[in-house]
């Protein structure tokens, strides 16, 4: 068992597994956090992943596969997927490619929301890239819901982590993006979002935009 | 050539602040006068802008008698430009272009959060950290990348210091509320479920509040449920932190703003640093609140990048977003 990475809320390990090469996440216990709220959050959050990784499928949405949940050590086993973080991959792309990848990252955001899917932690170190397809991991915070504003929270956290983390491509990164978002999701659905989106961003400390 | 000297002056909020420091990063002095609303209200921004008005004159002169200066000798007038309550950034910007006119000297709009940031950096030495400010006016977890710092979390409604604010004063404790809060919540014990909300690396705290005084009114001890308040509002904090921290890898965390000075919270981020094998920094809490030194330093630093404005032009920015400022002085 090797450590892959050390996540915010959970291990990584990378591990053989009745011959298959796996991903071992353990949601390790926080001794910051009150007891009881890290057990009811560690929980939670290792069932809600592994349904909601599986649930993601149904929608077309390539996640890794879950072959065991532990909810006793909050530990799940799953596939490894060989790939790069959209993170790193953004960096390494010309223009009509990373136009490809973020129009394809939209679509299936718009997919995963078609199916009342909100991620809930959309950020690009929880992408993988492996061949021509996009992985989606870190289901921890998801949940479902039918509500515009949980979308547009989604959204408006994927354009958050472009804005600081890629800043110099982030406009353009979000254009195709919404591109992508717009085929699957529908013109006007889609401005939909788009406008509770500008609402959430308005509703942060210190907009100049709002009134 | 003497070190530059610069007079910052503070009134974004509850107060009012004027503080000498000079280029080396010698803090000369720190005076400030703080509205304190009546039990059970908040701040009023008309009423806060008279009581700056009216305590001005004494704190700017403490500041000189405390540092042993004369107005002469000040090389630079720096001001909180925003972001903050109108009425009340009016009150700092008009006298700092009063004496910037009558000394002759220029004068440097600063960013007060940004200053806060700035003075707990100079106060730690920490060079290049992850960023949790949090205040009555700020909750967010920034970065500096290319020449500005970028926010990669922060609350989507209200503050932290909002939150501890607003429930004390619904609760009847005084303002500010977070050392009370604090202070009864070291005295709790048994922790009672409440609403836990973080988005990515977003937090939320407004339905914290809601529940937190609905528990209250249905007479749950109040010991109790300030432990319970603090021990999830901040447990939110810390994962979008840590959350932040695997995300940008950086290699120092700093806490800074008002509610930096509470022990719980120093503790969970600390406990978050040694987990992550990166550096704690804590801003002393004598730096932690708002202050006239913070706006003084981060004067001149911007000072020393040619930054500043004329007095014609120098209007206040109630809404002023800290990614918004360019940061020559970190490039």
């Amino acid at each position: 068992m090797k450590l892959l990475s050390k996540g915010a809320e959970a291990d990584l390990y990378i591990a053989e597994w009745y011959g298959r090469k796996v991903v071992i996440k353990r949601r390790i216990s926080k001794v910051y956090r009150n007891p009881c709220l890290d057990l009811r959050l560690r929980a939670s959050r290792t069932v809600r992943e592994a349904e909601n990784m599986h649930e993601a499928k149904k929608a077309s949405v390539p996640t890794p596969i879950i072959y065991l949940v532990d909810k006793e050590s909050t530990t799940l086993i799953m596939e490894y997927i060989d790939g790069l973080r959209v993170k790193e991959a953004l960096g390494m792309l010309d223009n009509s490619q990373k136009e490809k990848l973020c129009e394809q990252i939209g679509m299936k955001v718009g997919m995963l929301h078609s199916t009342s899917l909100i991620h809930g932690d959309l950020t690009t170190s929880n992408m993988i890239v492996c061949g021509d397809k996009v992985f989606f991991i870190d289901f921890g915070l998801s949940f479902h819901s039918h509500s515009d504003e949980d979308k547009g929270v989604d959204l408006h956290l994927l354009k958050r982590a472009l804005d600081s983390t890629h800043y110099k491509e982030s406009r353009d990164c979000l254009k195709y993006i919404l591109q992508g978002y717009r085929e699957v999701s529908g013109e006007s659905y889609t401005s939909k979002i788009l406008k509770k989106m500008k609402e959430i961003e308005y509703r942060g400390r210190y907009f100049s935009g709002r009134t | 050539m003497k070190d530059l000297l610069c007079l910052g002056i503070e009134s974004t909020a509850h107060t009012f602040g004027a503080g000498i420091v000079s280029e080396d990063g010698k803090i000369y002095s720190d005076s400030r006068d703080v509205y304190i609303p009546v039990i059970g209200r908040g701040i009023h921004p008309t009423e806060a802008a008279q009581h700056h008005n009216i305590v001005a004159p004494r704190v700017i002169l403490d500041a000189f008698r405390k540092a042993d200066l004369k107005p002469g000798m000040i090389d630079i007038i720096a001001y909180s430009c925003g972001p903050g309550l109108g009425p009340c950034l009016r009150v700092g910007a008009t006298i700092a272009r009063a004496l910037s006119t009558y000394l002759c000297k220029p004068l440097v709009p600063v960013n007060h959060a940004i200053a806060h940031i700035e003075i707990a950096s100079l106060n730690t030495g920490a060079k290049d950290p992850l960023t949790v400010l949090v205040s009555g006016g700020h909750t967010a977890i920034v970065a500096y990348a290319a020449g500005r710092w970028r926010i990669y979390g922060e609350t989507e409604d209200i503050t932290l210091g909002n939150l501890l604010d607003m429930f004390a004063r619904e609760v009847g404790l005084p303002l500010p509320g977070g050392p009370e809060v604090e202070r009864l919540a070291e005295m709790g014990k048994i922790f009672i479920d409440l609403p836990y909300t973080v988005k990515g690396n977003d937090v939320a705290y407004s339905g914290l509040l809601s529940a937190a005084l609905r528990k209250y009114r249905d007479g749950v001890d109040l010991t109790d449920l300030c432990f319970s308040l603090q021990e999830v509002a901040f447990a939110m904090i810390a994962e979008a932190t840590e959350r932040s921290l695997a995300h940008t890898e950086k290699k120092e965390l700093l806490l800074s703003g008002g509610v930096a000075a509470n022990k719980r919270l120093q503790g969970m981020l600390e406990s978050i640093a040694r987990e992550h094998n990166v550096k704690f920094y804590c801003v002393d809490k004598s730096l932690s609140g708002d202050s006239g030194v913070q706006i003084a330093w981060n004067g001149i630093l911007a000072y020393r990048c040619g930054l500043r404005i004329d007095v014609e032009k120098s209007l206040v920015k109630s809404r002023w977003r800290l990614d918004q400022v360019d940061i020559p002085w970190r490039s």
